[in-house]
């Protein structure tokens, strides 16, 4: 579950990291005051969304005096922002994040992932700061710090040491650093989170060193045991259909294109989209219904297709293992009855009961196009989406 | 012949009374697994189809000889789950459950060090042997006992390519799903190993996703080990990055663990690699009958 900027930097500044003086606002008259409280400026906005890129695409302004606060705020409040990593539908800006302006001397990277392989955290630092760790790291990846934890002691000292002088930074700034460093592993650990990323952690130009910007990425199998951090869910910030999916414990992705697809696990979902393209279509969704699905939830999982306007055909592709075909067939049906569909659906089904299920989707009247393999309903999707499409 | 089960494996089953586990025991159990015991604490003494059930593994270990567990605990106990097996000495340890949180997966793997153990999962539909033993959720009878071994990161798409196979006359060995989270026991590695050293096994089908970088190092062991013939595919060649497609392990973050890039990684190494998924069991049998 991705959080906010300023919902990070509150966990943050929780384990002792400097962060710049601030408060979110949701009004422009919000932003004058959190700006009356600041000083005199110069002040930073930052939109508060779930993506990246906000600076190139103007979601963060400075402003020189209080004067321009309340204007910039109400020109960015309400607004779409629209970045490298939102995709066109862009993201609502409903938050805005003052801050007062910090005068930067020098960029560095700080971010902790789990290595999958490893089975433990590593640690990520740069003095190249500001820019993607992961491009750096293939392109200069001399220029990355790696320390790997050992998760049966944690982050030792040494190691926490050898990151800063790693960073060439000056001497004076060695507590800081690495009681930022030693803060944002014990944030990991103690939330459960799957990233934690200082990027920019900048050194000012008066000595100090504050986290400009961080993210925070949590473990969404975790979020039972952190109600705190499952109460910073920003429904505001996901696909309304992703929401409405998520509701009904449906695992939704809305994607570009025209066909949407229902399927029984994430692998043969994956699978089915990959289907969809080689027969010269485009999947409109990911969506995977699970293996125990009830008639109730391939009802719900119809409702969220035809609730998507680009939906132009279904295509449900089911293997029944734990759910049966009979019972899918009959929620297919009931749904197709009930909701009043009036694009084409391709159904393929194989597995447990599946002659049943068959015979319900060829005895209900429905103009169901059955398919009697992948490869047959490969075709009929690529067909019926060059005439639909 | 096969890998990591067969007739002679004898099952713990973690969580028997609850609804997955008393479930799936049964089907096991009509399968033809030899289900020795079962474990839910506090209920030791009882019995679930005439399956003796304890409350602890070693309890349950001790008194059955039994050196294989299948786990159907709820997220939040899986991981001590695994722990209490592995302390318990048992060899084969088969995590079903979907949901366990990653750092609970990191400490088991710390505790797992040096220890003799296989651990199969979290998040997999678990491993058969077709014919002789199942620990796991997937259909039985969708497989049919022979000589090609398919290990993967997914279910249903597992059984369908094992279905395509099945329906040529193309048995299988072992089929074993490795799990679809980020961090899991066995990976792919682990089983091509066994898979190229097993006699019943003459050829692997390989079934990756999106995500982390199993298949680049499965690649890597094929060039460098294996002299039977593999065929792959991978999901996900249309998932957008930075999305979990449902799989926890299934992202493509920072660039990396794309479908093209795990592609290409296996076709350069010499793996036979399908990009439509209706035509993996078509594209093993021209490589056997070759």
């Amino acid at each position: 579950m991705k959080i906010h900027e300023f919902q990070a930097k509150k966990l943050l500044a929780g384990y002792g990291v400097p962060i710049p003086r601030g408060q979110i606002a949701r009004t422009d008259e919000e932003a004058l005051n959190v700006a009356r409280q600041l000083g005199e400026g110069p002040f930073v906005l930052k939109a508060q969304v779930h993506a990246g890129g906000r600076g190139k695409a103007g979601g963060i302004r400075v402003v020189d005096s209080i004067a321009d606060v309340a204007r910039t705020a109400w020109e960015m409040l309400g607004k779409t922002l629209i970045t490298a990593q939102t995709g066109q539908e862009g993201k609502p800006v409903r938050t805005l994040l003052l801050e007062e302006a910090v005068n930067v001397a020098k960029e560095i990277y700080i971010g902790i992932v789990i290595d999958r392989r490893k089975a433990c955290p590593v640690i990520l630092a740069s003095a190249e700061g500001g820019v993607e760790i992961e491009r750096l790291a293939r392109e200069r990846p001399d220029r990355v710090i790696t320390e790997v934890v050992d998760p049966s002691v944690g982050l030792r000292p040494f190691q926490a040491s050898r990151i800063f002088y790693g960073l060439g930074l000056d001497e004076s700034l060695a507590r800081p650093v690495m009681a930022t460093v030693i803060g944002l592993y014990r944030l990991l650990i103690e939330k459960d989170l799957s990233l934690a990323e200082i990027n920019p952690f900048v050194v000012t130009e008066d000595g100090g060193v504050v986290a400009l910007d961080a993210k925070v990425v949590a473990d969404d199998n975790a979020l039972f045991r952190h109600p705190d951090i499952a109460g910073l869910r920003d429904v505001s910030q996901e696909d309304p259909l992703e929401v409405e999916a998520g509701k009904h414990n449906l695992n939704y992705i809305k994607l570009k294109g025209n066909v949407g697809c229902m399927v029984n696990g994430a692998g043969l979902a994956m699978a089915t989209m990959d289907l969809i393209k080689l027969a010269g279509a485009e999947p409109a969704n990911f969506l995977d219904v699970g293996g125990g699905a009830t008639a109730q939830m391939v009802k719900e999982a119809m409702r969220i297709l035809i609730f998507d306007r680009d939906v132009k055909m279904i295509f449900i592709n089911i293997f029944g293992g734990i759910l049966r075909c009979d019972t899918l067939a009959q929620g297919v049906v009931e749904a197709a009855r009930e909701l009043v569909i009036d694009v084409p659906i391709v159904v393929r089904l194989e597995g447990t009961n599946v002659e049943e299920g068959r015979r319900i989707l060829a005895g209900s009247g429905l103009a169901f196009a059955v398919a009697v393999d992948l490869a047959d309903a490969a075709k009929k999707v690529g067909e019926i989406a060059k005439r639909v499409g | 012949m096969s890998i990591l089960i067969d007739s002679g494996t004898k099952v713990i089953v973690q969580g028997i009374t609850g609804k997955e586990g008393a479930f799936h025991t049964a089907q096991m159990v009509e399968y033809g697994t030899r289900v020795a015991a079962g474990v839910t604490p506090g209920k030791a003494g009882q019995s679930f189809d005439g399956i003796p059930v304890f409350n602890t593994v070693r309890d349950a270990a001790e008194a059955t000889g039994a050196n294989a567990s299948a786990i159907f605990v709820p997220p939040r106990f899986a991981g001590d789950a695994i722990m209490e097996a592995i302390e318990a000495g048992i060899e084969t340890v088969v995590c079903l459950t979907e949901g366990i949180p990653t750092l609970d997966m990191i400490a088991v793997k710390q505790y797992m060090k040096g220890k003799n153990v296989r651990l199969i999962g979290p998040n997999t539909p678990g491993v058969i042997s077709p014919g002789s033993c199942k620990i796991g959720v997937m259909a039985g009878y969708i497989h049919l006992p022979g000589r090609v071994g398919v290990t993967s990161r997914s279910g249903t798409l597992t059984y369908e390519v094992v279905d395509q196979l099945t329906k040529k006359g193309i048995g299988q060995s072992t089929c074993v799903g490795i799990g679809g989270d980020p961090v899991i026991g066995l990976g792919f590695v682990d089983i091509l190993r066994m898979f190229q050293h097993d006699d019943g096994t003459e050829a692997v089908v390989i079934i990756g996703e999106i995500g982390g970088s199993a298949e680049e190092e499965a690649a890597e062991y094929f060039r460098e080990h294996m002299t039977k013939p593999v065929v792959a595919f991978i999901a996900g060649m249309t998932a957008p990055p930075g999305r979990r497609m449902g799989h926890a392990g299934a992202i493509i973050s920072g660039g990396t663990g794309t479908a093209a890039q795990k592609m290409d990684a296996l076709e350069r190494a010499g793996i036979a690699v399908v990009k439509d998924p209706a035509r993996v069991g078509e594209t093993l049998s021209g490589i056997l009958s070759r």
